[in-house]
């Protein structure tokens, strides 16, 4: 096994506007299985936040117990990290975006991770609307521990080992919209041209993100009675739009495409392009949506691509109604003000 | 779009720049690995197979392999090929039990080789093992040619050479040396079955400037003057010396002239110092000794004042370039007089050929070369064969090489009554190299060292004595870790379609962007780089090199990968889950160098 991918860059490498290329944003060489759709996941973060301009450093990783958990080492080295116990993920998460609001929130999760063991705790970060990217490897098994079948897995599908799925599949995009994200999103691993620009939209949005991404374990889950597995999803995958992400600075110079799109404007200006390949396609409808996602299913079918968007939702901190500036970056006399103010507030009541 | 042809060696050796440079097709990489793996002995036996002189060409090569060699596109220089072949020669033990057995039984073929230089003995060294007669000529007293007459000691050690001309001798070459061909007609009269015309470019070009008649005591040409100090003729130079012209025989003109006695030496070219034909090397050497480079300087006359000769007077020019790229020269105004000596023209040099006779049925073109086959080296008289220099002018000792083995192909087919165009193919075989899980044969893990300098006797003490060789050669460390910068590109990436699953895990881990999945453009003719243009993960960046274009995939897509600075570090191969890229070395029957 080669422990190490040379340093040796392409020349003619483009640079981002902090002069950086995409290799700066790398991390180390991944150990995960050769073929895993957890290595492209990370590829397409590290291309996201590269294109996006993002200083590494304002950036932090968040995952809790998995192959997928294990995936932010192998992207982003230099930015801040925290890997955390199985399925509390989100309380961490926002315990750290609590105390620093100011930083990029990118959350790497698994089936398992979201779906069983911390179910609960994916619930409630949903409703608190957190402004964070939660990105969830679905691979509908258990890879780490050698590929019992996740909660993610369609009804009556046969694992590698022929147990069969007897239990409903639990949809983490259905849930998630039915429990008021701002962004819910389903992506394939294997289609980079989707995913890069939905998660740099993900980033961009203020709010909870959901992308549930589809990432075939190669090692237990792609034989031929899977639902998850690389030839299976490629025949199988429908796409309602194609989503563009245009950063504020090429909106002038951004090329109108032809037929039907509707552009979507996020929070910092940069607008979301949504190419209808679907006439009745809508991202403004939460019900539509959930119910688009039912009735490919029941075709056998996986729809990918922007499934929701509200632009103009409330995150965690406007809800609360915090400072604006950063709880981490207060001082103890902005905090602890002194007797003098006590005083002239606890006059204001009298 | 259309699939880049794999069912022959072409793409492949391609990607292999060095060994697609050497106009001999060393096995580059190849003889690296085997350094590195201290098989000093192997590695100098294939060197010798393909380019027959290891130790003279690891020291004066003009190296068309290393600009070519991927290195230089990755990071600022190629791999030290030239001094690594030298390690061979100077590592190797004994290798008189590994040169082919010559068969006492003869085929009865006799071939004359006229001209005893680099490709005449590549002629003999293919021609012997298989049973032919074969007579040599030579006008110098040893044999070697230019390689002898041209290049100073304090370059290639005498020793070497003798050395590396021995072992085809020994074959049992007949030598006729001191034997000055002066008809063409009377050889063809001695009943040689084959005829072999190796004499290079002699005659080095005059110049004529007024003045010159009462100045000629005080010129010479570069190359009969060199030629004089090998053979022991000129022990010595005046103080002060200009030589004219930027080519490589002037570097080795002034050079010498500084060890035989000179104090003021003097280079004076016309051309700007970076469009000086001397390799840059050999410039770097030559100011490193002190020696005076003045360039943009144009000569106008042989200054002769009171009946004695002074110096040489030239103009300031500039060069200007017109839109087609030619150079202009044009003065400035400024003029310069170099006082000196002595004056060495080496300013270029030309065949000639004043003993074949014009009405024997051998024609000249109209720049009076002989008219040659170029696939086959035949001349219009059908037995009559040319190589080196002598065929197609000055060039240099690895394509003279190249022009034996390539005659030595066809005088073999030719005296065997098959026709020469009818060449043998080479075979090729691609070969993987995995050995384990993630394990391959070779060191795939790129090396990020630059490149090692070649370590150098002090520069005073080179200075004082011509056979001292200036360059000591890599020791045994710097040869084994500059053999660990080569990139192995023979061992090549190679892509099965049809067991892809379109995983995207290659695309991901290549360091160099080489590797792109895209949709298919239903454009068989047009060209690849126009029909490829912002569709990669980068542009092309050298038009030379090719991609390597996959047929459809299970999604009617196509792989795409551009061959360029792919560092052949098989992470593609190693991510691959079901085995679709594969590394594997490419083994190629020398082409044209070797008879069947």
């Amino acid at each position: 096994m080669s422990y190490a991918k040379s340093k040796f860059k392409h020349k003619d490498l483009p640079v981002n506007d902090i002069g950086l290329t995409y290799r700066d944003y790398e991390g180390a060489i991944s150990t995960l299985c050769a073929g895993c759709g957890h290595d492209s996941i990370s590829s397409a973060i590290v291309h996201a936040c590269a294109e996006l301009s993002i200083e590494p450093h304002k950036i932090v990783k968040m995952s809790g117990i998995g192959c997928s958990s294990k995936a932010p080492n192998y992207f982003l080295n230099n930015a801040h990290g925290f890997n955390t116990v199985h399925g509390r993920m989100p309380s961490v998460t926002t315990g750290a975006n609590m105390a620093n609001k100011d930083l990029t929130y990118l959350a790497m999760s698994g089936d398992g991770d979201s779906a069983s063991i911390g179910l609960g705790q994916f619930a409630h970060v949903v409703r608190r609307q957190l402004n964070m990217v939660y990105m969830v490897a679905n691979n509908g098994v258990y890879g780490l521990t050698k590929g019992q079948l996740a909660a993610t897995s369609d009804k009556g599908v046969i694992s590698k080992t022929g147990d069969v799925s007897l239990f409903n599949d639990i949809d983490l995009c259905t849930m998630a919209l039915q429990l008021g994200a701002s962004f819910v999103a389903r992506c394939f691993s294997g289609d980079k041209r989707q995913l890069i620009p939905i998660i740099k939209a993900a980033i961009a949005h203020q709010g909870f993100a959901f992308i549930d991404i589809i990432s075939p374990c190669v090692t237990f889950n792609n034989h031929q009675d899977s639902t998850r597995s690389y030839d299976y999803v490629q025949d199988h995958v429908i796409t309602g739009a194609i989503t563009d992400f245009v950063p504020v600075k090429d909106e002038i110079s951004c090329e109108i495409p032809e037929g039907t799109f509707e552009d979507v404007c996020l929070h910092d200006g940069s607008i979301m392009r949504i190419q209808k390949l679907d006439q009745s396609y809508d991202t403004n409808n939460r019900y539509k949506a959930m119910n688009d996602i039912e009735e490919h299913k029941s075709k056998g079918e996986i729809l990918t691509g922007l499934l929701f968007i509200d632009p103009t939702a409330r995150t965690f901190h406007e809800l609360n109604d915090t400072t604006d500036t950063p709880l981490n970056q207060l001082k103890q006399e902005v905090l602890c003000p002194g007797e003098r103010i006590l005083g002239s507030i606890n006059n204001s009541f009298r | 779009m259309k699939k880049t042809d794999v069912t022959t060696y072409e793409h492949f050796l391609k990607v292999v720049d060095c060994q697609q440079a050497c106009p001999a097709h060393t096995p580059v990489p190849e003889y690296i690995r085997l350094i590195a793996d201290k098989r000093y002995t192997d590695a100098y036996m294939l060197n010798w197979q393909s380019n027959v002189f290891p130790g003279v060409l690891g020291r004066v090569c003009d190296r068309p392999c290393e600009p070519a060699c991927r290195r230089g596109r990755v990071e600022e220089e190629p791999v030290a090929i030239c001094r690594l072949k030298r390690v061979t020669a100077d590592f190797k033990d004994d290798i008189s039990d590994r040169l082919p057995n010559i068969p006492d039984k003869k085929n009865g073929k006799r071939v004359a080789l006229i001209g005893a230089g680099p490709a005449s003995l590549t002629v003999a060294r293919d021609l012997m093992p298989i049973g032919y007669e074969i007579d040599v000529y030579d006008r110098e007293k040893k044999g070697g040619g230019m390689m002898r007459s041209q290049i100073p000691g304090f370059r290639l050690p005498e020793t070497v050479l003798d050395e590396e001309i021995k072992y085809i001798i020994d074959m049992g070459v007949n030598t006729f040396y001191n034997q000055d061909i002066s008809s063409l007609d009377a050889l063809l009269n001695k009943d040689y079955d084959a005829i072999f015309v190796g004499t290079g470019a002699p005659k080095g070009r005059p110049i004529n400037l007024p003045g010159i008649e009462q100045a000629e005591k005080h010129i010479n040409i570069g190359i009969d003057w060199l030629s004089n100090v090998s053979f022991g003729h000129t022990k010595e130079a005046p103080k002060s010396v200009v030589v004219l012209g930027g080519g490589n025989t002037a570097m080795d003109c002034c050079r010498t002239a500084k060890r035989l006695g000179a104090t003021d030496i003097k280079v004076i070219v016309r051309s700007s110092y970076e469009a000086m034909k001397a390799s840059p090397w050999e410039k770097d050497d030559a100011k490193a000794e002190g020696i005076d480079i003045i360039v943009n300087h144009t000569p106008t006359e042989f200054v002769i004042k009171d009946g004695k000769f002074i110096g040489v007077a030239f103009d300031e020019v500039e060069s200007i370039y017109d839109r087609g790229g030619n150079r202009k020269l044009q003065k400035t105004g400024n003029t310069l007089l170099a006082k000196c000596d002595m004056v060495l023209v080496a300013i270029g040099q030309d065949t000639v050929f004043p003993w074949i006779e014009r009405d024997i049925g051998l024609e000249f073109n109209e720049w009076d070369q002989p008219v040659l086959d170029e696939r086959t080296l035949q001349s219009t008289l059908k037995h009559v064969f040319f190589g080196g220099d002598s065929a197609y002018g000055p060039k240099n000792i690895i394509t003279a090489v190249a022009h034996g083995h390539k005659a030595a192909i066809s005088i073999d087919l030719f005296c065997r009554g098959i026709d020469p165009h009818t060449r043998p193919d080479s075979q090729f075989n691609l070969l993987s190299q995995k050995m384990g899980m993630h394990e391959w044969s070779y060191d795939n893990i790129t090396d990020h060292d630059v490149r090692y300098a070649v370590p150098h006797v002090k520069w005073e003490k080179a200075v004082k004595e011509i056979a001292t060789e200036v360059e000591l050669g890599f020791d045994e460390m710097l040869a084994l870790n500059e053999a660990q910068r080569c990139l192995n590109c023979d061992v090549h990436t190679v892509f099965t379609e049809s067991t892809c699953i379109e995983c995207s895990a290659c695309d991901d881990i290549c360091p160099v962007d080489c590797i792109n999945f895209i949709e298919n453009i239903e454009d068989d003719t047009t060209a690849p780089e126009i029909l490829l243009k912002d569709k990669l993960h980068v542009n092309k960046s050298h038009k030379d090199q090719d991609y390597l274009i996959s047929g459809r995939l299970k999604t009617g897509n196509i792989m795409v990968k551009d061959e360029d600075v792919c560092l052949h570090c098989g992470l593609c191969a190693e991510r691959c889950p079901t085995g679709a890229w594969d590394m594997q070395k490419l083994e190629l029957d020398n082409i044209e160098a070797t008879i069947k």
